[in-house]
């Protein structure tokens, strides 16, 4: 094979509705992707809530395996990643990034936890000073340091900065690619700023490969490389990022597209009569 | 933890109030370390001496002073509704985390087996147990087997905690931390659990206690280990009642009263206090 | 215009906490005051951690501690009755939930509880107020959800079975099936793709104006505020900055706070970089003295540092509290 990074083949993931339900949602139908393991990109996943964009996540991360369909990650199937040191080998190259940044972290722990536990488990340290060092310089690259961190609970920092804490806890294991799932939706547009800057950023110096999923066009055409639409578990349109965005193909990409809400209150697309127009 | 227990003693008048009378009971446990008699002995006093200075609480007609018989009475009831919560909770605590942690098959056994235990009826089962082994029967097997009967319900309850906890987002930092899975339920998701376990195990006490009392005033028990049902039958056998020998029976009562509300009384503080809604959220 | 349908004084609501001896106190509400008229929709934007949700809070009586209201009040005048949320007791607050006022909380697609379906949220907190037999209950609900787009099945999963942003819909859904008279709505659409986002907002908006009702719209996103609201409150770091019309506030910003956010919209075809807002963002326990911008606020002086200023009319209906406001731009 020459060099994939991540080979997800025509992959399936079908959910039994349950006990009562007989009927069966097919969350993910036939999805495949390549990324490249010498050029480092932004590969964004956009669409339809409910479009099975978290249930492909979850797969790349071997959190739930796929009905039907291969997914490869530096040439091993990830079906046949069974025993706790091959996982462990696994998310140390793969590691997500998630939605809610105040749903992180355990609100009863400290922060350095989670930051010592992937540098002892995930970078194989033993030492203390080692571990500490590992964090610290992790945080550094997100714009933090060890010193603002330690013996915090996330209720004492804001939610950007805990979206960096969780960025760097990722970045400890030197992964070749995280999975961010909704990384800015819960943060302001000015942290949210911040936080995409730093993961392109994180591609350019670190060489990290990252899947993007995000409802923000803006920001997806800013930062990423290339771009998928998905629709109905299906990726309906992909291609280079500002191709597509500039001038999408798919009636649904268009439509996708057209509902962009504009920052601008003379142009208001939401139905409003009389009110507002500017005087 | 100890603040929480200081502001709990400092602003909480039932909490304060359990502690007090459990207390009591529990230093009035320690005397039988320094009974003067082995309890078992008898007619080691005159009998039927109502309480005076010498026999506070009076003697028996077996000739035993109920002071000291009962402290050792009420330290073996104690000790037995202690083993039976501490067992029956780590039972609920492992099969409620496992099962809410797992989730699918594994869920679906453990979850199938608490239902069955749920339903059994406990008296009956009890008792036969008490007629299978009969010479065998010691006040540990006892503990044991209503450890055994008595961890489902709160199982349960912890499971539908811990369901809730995997599905939140910081179960899947903990894994991709690197956590092992008893790290991962030990230390993310026991916190949440906590609360739970410290009010259920004051009800589990409670629940214990009463039962060992029924079966053993009713003799289905060792009746040779004093614990406070079995002073009781004693007394009911040696018609205590209709003889006058009221202390006999009123202070063994008096004694479980105290436990009960003492215990009854912390649970609902706790409950009250540790409510997790108000600690889960961001604070 | 009537009276007001919503009257918030002084309102004041810090966490207070102590650990070890030592007490903290957050000042995440410092006297804030608003009116919201009948009929608005009332737009409220911000940093992150600035005190939007601790506000919304305190209006609607979710108060839980650490939380404590130390001043201010807040009345409301429903259209049956007039209720002093902080004066009166639970059983009224219960009247009035869902049926007046309903609250969709932040993150309340996590609050759904895991382990029923959500058929009986429905149940629960609608069925009473509905007052139909069960079956046209249910008609209305699965009519209802269709306008959310969501398939009636969903009636039957349990929370973990959906997605997101489907889960997000269900709260919407549960909080407008009763069509109350005020709607109170923490982020309630960030978990949604911009197509549902944008029919999600036409169904509040025409809620909204099918019953004159009146809502208060929390969210980060500067775009819904363009589109949705009438009038915008900028909050940061506790406080009520700046206040007006939403269009004039689009066109106009007068806070240097607001200016910031204004310029630093992100627009779909940008591709130079965005920058976010310099220096740390305020740590509550310990504000800034003075004005709580000042530490990062290109316009400061010294006056700034040492006094804070009080929110003052700039021009009918537009509200600032800053001492050298950001020049009136025109249109
Ligand atoms: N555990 C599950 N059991 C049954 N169905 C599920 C389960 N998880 C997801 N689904 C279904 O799979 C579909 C895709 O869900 P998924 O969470 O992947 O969507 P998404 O694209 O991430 O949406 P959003 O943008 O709203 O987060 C949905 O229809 C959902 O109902
Ligand atoms: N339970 C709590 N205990 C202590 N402090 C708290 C608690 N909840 C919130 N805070 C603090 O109060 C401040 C205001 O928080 P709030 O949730 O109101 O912000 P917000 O404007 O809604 O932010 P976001 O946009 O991130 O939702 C923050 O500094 C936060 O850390
Ligand atoms: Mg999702
Ligand atoms: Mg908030």
């Amino acid at each position: 094979m020459s060099g994939a990074l991540l080979d997800v083949d025509n992959v399936v993931r079908t959910y039994s509705g349950g006990l009562l339900t007989r009927r069966r949602v097919t969350a993910v139908d036939g999805v495949s992707l390549r990324l490249d393991a010498a050029r480092p990109e932004i590969f964004t996943i956009v669409g339809e809530s409910g479009s099975g964009k978290t249930t492909l996540a979850r797969m790349i991360l071997n959190m739930i395996a796929p009905s039907a369909g291969t997914i490869r990650f530096d040439g091993t199937d990830l079906a046949t990643i069974r025993s706790s040191r091959a996982r462990l080998a696994f998310m140390k190259r793969v590691q997500p990034i998630f939605q809610n940044p105040f749903e992180s972290f355990n609100p009863m722990k400290r922060l350095d936890r989670y930051l010592f536990a992937t540098g002892r488990r995930m970078a194989g340290l033993s030492d203390t000073t080692a571990i500490a060092d590992a964090a610290d310089t992790a945080l550094r690259s997100v714009g933090l340091s060890l010193a603002e961190i330690r013996g915090r609970y996330p209720h004492e920092l804001s939610g950007g900065q805990l979206q960096r804490v969780a960025i760097a806890r990722a970045l400890i294991s030197k992964p070749a690619l995280l999975i961010a799932d909704e990384p800015v939706s819960m943060i302001d547009a000015s942290l949210r700023a911040s936080i995409v800057n730093l993961l392109r950023d994180l591609r350019d110096r670190l060489s990290v490969s990252i899947i993007y999923i995000t409802h923000d066009l803006a920001t997806a055409y800013y930062i990423s490389d290339r771009i998928m639409i998905m629709r109905h578990g299906k990726a309906v349109e992909a291609g280079d990022a500002r191709t597509v965005l500039d001038d999408p193909q798919h009636p649904y990409s268009q439509l996708l597209k057209q509902s962009v809400l504009s920052p601008d209150p003379q142009h208001r697309t939401v139905g409003r009569q009389g009110g507002s127009s500017h005087a | 933890m100890w603040r929480t227990l200081r502001d709990l003693l400092r602003f909480n008048r039932q909490f304060a109030a359990g502690i007090v009378l459990l207390g009591i009971v529990a230093a009035f446990s320690c005397l039988s370390f320094f009974s003067p008699y082995p309890p078992n002995d008898s007619f080691v006093v005159p009998p039927d001496v109502p309480p005076s200075w010498a026999y506070p609480m009076g003697t028996t007609s077996r000739g035993q002073d109920l002071f000291w018989l009962l402290s050792f009475a009420i330290r073996n009831t104690l000790l037995f509704g202690m083993v039976v919560a501490i067992l029956s909770r780590a039972l609920a605590l492992v099969i409620g985390l496992v099962a809410g942690y797992s989730g699918g098959l594994v869920d679906r056994a453990l979850m199938s087996i608490n239902d069955t235990f749920i339903v059994i009826p406990l008296f009956p089962i009890l008792v036969l147990f008490y007629f299978v082994m009969r010479d065998h029967m010691s006040w540990g097997l006892l503990a044991l087997m209503m450890a055994c009967l008595g961890w489902a319900y709160d199982a349960r309850l912890i499971r539908s905690v811990a369901l809730s906890l995997r599905t939140r987002e910081f179960t899947q930092t903990g894994i991709f931390s690197g956590m092992s899975t008893r790290q991962i339920l030990v230390e993310e998701h026991l916190p949440y659990v906590l609360p739970i376990l410290f009010s259920t195990t004051m009800n589990n006490i409670n629940w214990s206690i009463g039962l060992e009392v029924t079966l053993s005033v009713l003799g289905f028990t060792d009746i040779n280990t004093p614990t406070i049902g079995v002073l009781i039958y004693w007394a009911n056998q040696h018609t205590a009642l209709v003889a006058g020998i009221w202390w006999w029976l009123f202070f063994p009562v008096l004694l479980v009263v105290m436990t009960f509300i003492g215990l009854f009384l912390l649970a609902v503080s706790m409950n009250e206090h540790i409510d997790p809604r108000s600690r889960l959220g961001r604070s | 215009m009537g009276e007001p349908v919503l009257v918030v004084s002084d309102l004041r609501a810090y966490y207070r906490t102590s650990a070890f001896g030592i007490e903290r106190e957050v000042r995440a509400v410092d006297d804030v005051s608003l009116t919201i008229e009948a009929n608005e929709i009332y737009g409220l934007a911000g940093e992150s951690s600035s005190g939007k949700t601790t506000l919304i809070k305190t209006i609607a009586a979710a108060i839980q501690p650490p939380l404590e209201v130390l001043g201010g009040s807040v009345v409301f005048n429903f259209r049956d009755r007039r209720v002093d949320m902080h004066g009166v007791d639970r059983q009224h607050l219960d009247a009035i939930r869902w049926k007046n006022l309903s609250y969709i909380m932040q993150g309340s697609m996590n609050v759904l509880n895991p382990v029923r379906r959500i058929r009986h949220a429905f149940v629960d907190f609608a069925f009473r107020h509905i007052g139909k037999p069960m079956p046209l209950f249910l008609a209305v609900v699965r009519e209802h959800l269709e306008r959310l787009h969501l398939a009636p099945e969903v009636l039957d999963a349990f929370p973990h079975q959906l997605s997101g942003g489907m889960r997000q819909r269900v709260t919407i859904a549960l909080a407008t099936v009763c069509r109350p008279d005020f709607i109170i709505a923490d982020e309630p659409t960030t978990a949604l793709d911009v197509v549902v986002q944008k029919s999600v907002l036409a169904m509040i908006h025409e809620i909204q104006r099918e019953l004159g009702s009146s809502i208060i719209f929390v969210t980060h996103d500067m775009a819904v505020h363009a589109n949705l609201t009438d009038r915008l409150g900028i909050m940061y770091a506790g406080r009520l900055v700046e206040e007006g019309r939403t269009a004039d506030i689009f066109r106009a910003p007068r806070h240097p706070y607001t200016a910031h956010l204004i310029a630093s919209l992100p627009r779909l075809g940008d591709s130079a970089p965005k920058k976010g807002l310099d220096g740390a963002p305020p740590n509550l326990a310990e504000p800034p003295s003075g004005c709580r911008f000042h530490p990062r606020c290109p316009r400061a002086t010294e006056r700034c540092a040492r006094e804070a200023a009080p929110m003052a009319s700039l021009a009918p209906g537009h509200r600032v509290a800053c001492f050298y406001p950001e020049p009136e731009r025109s249109a």
